[in-house]
């Protein structure tokens, strides 16, 4: 296995506010591995460092080896927020990417994205008309319409309902499984993060490091029996309880 | 979070028609044919009340001439006043043009650095809370009785109008936005044209809009002030000459005018900038 990205003793401040310290971790090539943590850890920090959108304030993290210092061709980034342009239609927006580039966007591909997402009437619609989900949706389209060979997203699915977000994992699954990329997710939600990871990286509190780091071993597709079996439900409750034990609470009550 | 969120399609997508919502623009906003009868039916009966109330009490027309004969002169005095309109359109026209693109210029630029734009901007604020109208008999001295001073005068107006508001557009920078370009490597200038400038636009229309407005002010007020032609002189003279219709068709021909700046800023608003509610 190769690493495609390795995060090396990443360190990021905001003025006086310290965002991560000493995180390293690597991902392997055509590996998805999900970042799970308390609110406000740093996660989204790691990501833009990840997509060479921000700088470190120490540490390093490569892709192929290559330090990441500007935003790279291979990576695509889905946004917390859905992030569209709210003066260019769904359809523009989703081409948004080829627009800069200067390149001719995979129509056959575009269609079939928003087919699978249920945007193909909208296209032609502005952003504001559409709902919270079917904008994320569309966000998402955006992201994948480019078939990066790095995907980074920030909880990609959280504005979504229960349905929708299910829906987005099979497809996100599907589409790995024809084409296994590098994927790189963050998600507040520990199923979705064991449905969909290859390993679930747990960040501290702030300032984030790796708490901890599981592989999730089992097949995929990972259907509802796969998930409703008791070494899933073991492993949430290993995650669930490293994330509690970063809440200000439970830290409190284990100093006193 | 919101796994057990209730499905919200629809709601929102199926709601507002495009492109309908007024703009920031101002009052505006979609009208349907029954307020348009209404509101031209409450013209009608102003100028009818005004022709039948100024017949009754037989106001004087030094005073205050009927619609009609306001109507009458209009017609009449056209050939007459047709150039004088030209002469202030061109004015308009060119000190606008001037005036603005200095100021959009300045306003993309300006914004680029915040330590510049901090040292200007207040006087910038003086140079549109000042009337700049003052400053025309100092440009006819300078400048003759010509056009010159008219169009200095309109683009004093109007640039520091819409630099000021173009700037508080460009000055709305989304990182989140901005980032997005830049996650796919766009360039300093695709920033600018693709993310800046139509987050800008909506604000951009505002300033054009007053800008305009401030600028037929000047343009009136500059050719009141001197040289023998311009809408502004035709005021002048009909009011010397005790001519009232004809002074008033004049007013007519200038709200006109005012109208119509408007309503082109805020159709272009409604075109390209009805995203911002
Ligand atoms: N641009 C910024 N300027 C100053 N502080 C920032 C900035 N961005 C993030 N922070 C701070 O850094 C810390 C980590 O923020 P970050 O957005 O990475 O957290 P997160 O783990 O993504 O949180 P969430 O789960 O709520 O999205 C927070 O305390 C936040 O206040
Ligand atoms: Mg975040």
């Amino acid at each position: 296995m190769t690493t495609r990205l390795s995060i090396r003793d990443v360190g990021k401040r905001y003025g006086d506010v310290e965002a991560l310290k000493g995180c390293s971790f690597d991902i392997e090539a055509g590996h998805i591995v999900a970042i799970v943590g308390p609110s406000g850890c740093g996660k989204t920090t790691l990501l833009w460092g990840m997509s060479g959108l921000h700088s470190l304030t120490s540490g390093e993290i490569l892709l192929d080896g290559e330090r990441i210092t500007r935003p790279r061709p291979e990576i695509g980034l889905v946004f917390q927020e859905a992030n569209l342009l709210p003066w260019r239609t769904i359809g523009k927006n989703i081409r948004f990417p080829n627009e800069v580039k200067r390149t001719r966007p995979d129509e056959a591909w575009i269609a079939h994205l928003l087919a699978r997402t249920d945007l193909t009437e909208f296209q032609n619609r502005m952003p504001r008309e559409l709902s919270g989900g079917m904008q994320q949706r569309a966000a998402i389209v955006r992201a994948l319409a480019l078939r990066p060979e790095v995907l980074l997203m920030d909880e990609p699915f959280g504005a979504l309902d229960a349905f929708t977000r299910e829906e987005m994992n099979r497809l996100v699954e599907e589409i790995w499984l024809e084409n296994p990329t590098t994927i790189a997710f963050i998600t507040h939600s520990i199923e979705e993060a064991i449905l969909l990871s290859d390993r679930v990286v747990v960040l501290s509190a702030r300032p984030g490091r790796v708490l901890s780091d599981y592989p999730v071993p089992f097949p995929r597709p990972r259907d509802h029996e796969i998930m409703a079996s008791r070494e899933v439900f073991e492993l949430t409750n290993a995650i669930k309880a490293d994330i509690y034990s970063q809440t200000p609470a439970s830290r409190k009550a284990m100093t006193a | 979070m919101s796994d057990d969120a209730i499905p919200e399609f629809g709601s929102k997508a199926a709601g507002g028609g495009v492109g309908l919502g007024s703009v920031s623009l101002g009052a505006g906003g979609g009208r349907t044919l029954a307020e348009i009868a209404v509101i031209l039916l409450v013209a009608v009966v102003i100028i009818g009340g005004l022709e039948f109330l100024l017949g009754w009490y037989q106001v004087p027309e030094y005073v205050l001439p009927k619609p009609s004969a306001i109507a009458a002169a209009f017609v009449k005095e056209l050939p007459n006043v047709a150039p004088h309109w030209g002469y202030s359109v061109v004015t308009l026209l060119s000190g606008f043009g001037i005036g603005a693109g200095i100021g959009l210029l300045l306003a993309a630029v300006i914004t680029q650095f915040p330590f510049v734009e901090k040292v200007i901007t207040p006087y910038i604020l003086i140079l549109v809370t000042t009337p700049m109208l003052a400053l025309v008999p100092l440009l006819i001295l300078r400048f003759g009785f010509g056009y010159t001073p008219r169009i200095i005068a309109v683009s004093l107006a109007t640039g520091p109008m819409v630099m000021i508001n173009a700037a508080t557009g460009f000055r709305r920078t989304d990182s989140a936005k901005i980032a997005l370009a830049r996650s796919y490597g766009a360039s300093v200038l695709q920033i600018f044209w693709k993310i800046r400038a139509p987050m800008a636009l909506p604000m951009i229309l505002v300033g054009l809009m007053v800008g305009g407005i401030f600028g037929l002010l000047t343009t009136v007020g500059a050719e009141m002030a001197g040289g023998g032609f311009g809408l502004g002189n035709r005021l002048t003279t009909y009011s010397s000459m005790i001519r009232m219709p004809e002074f008033f068709a004049v007013i007519l021909i200038l709200s006109g005018m005012g109208i119509l700046i408007y309503v082109i800023f805020f159709l272009i608003g409604k075109k390209w900038a009805s995203w911002e509610t």
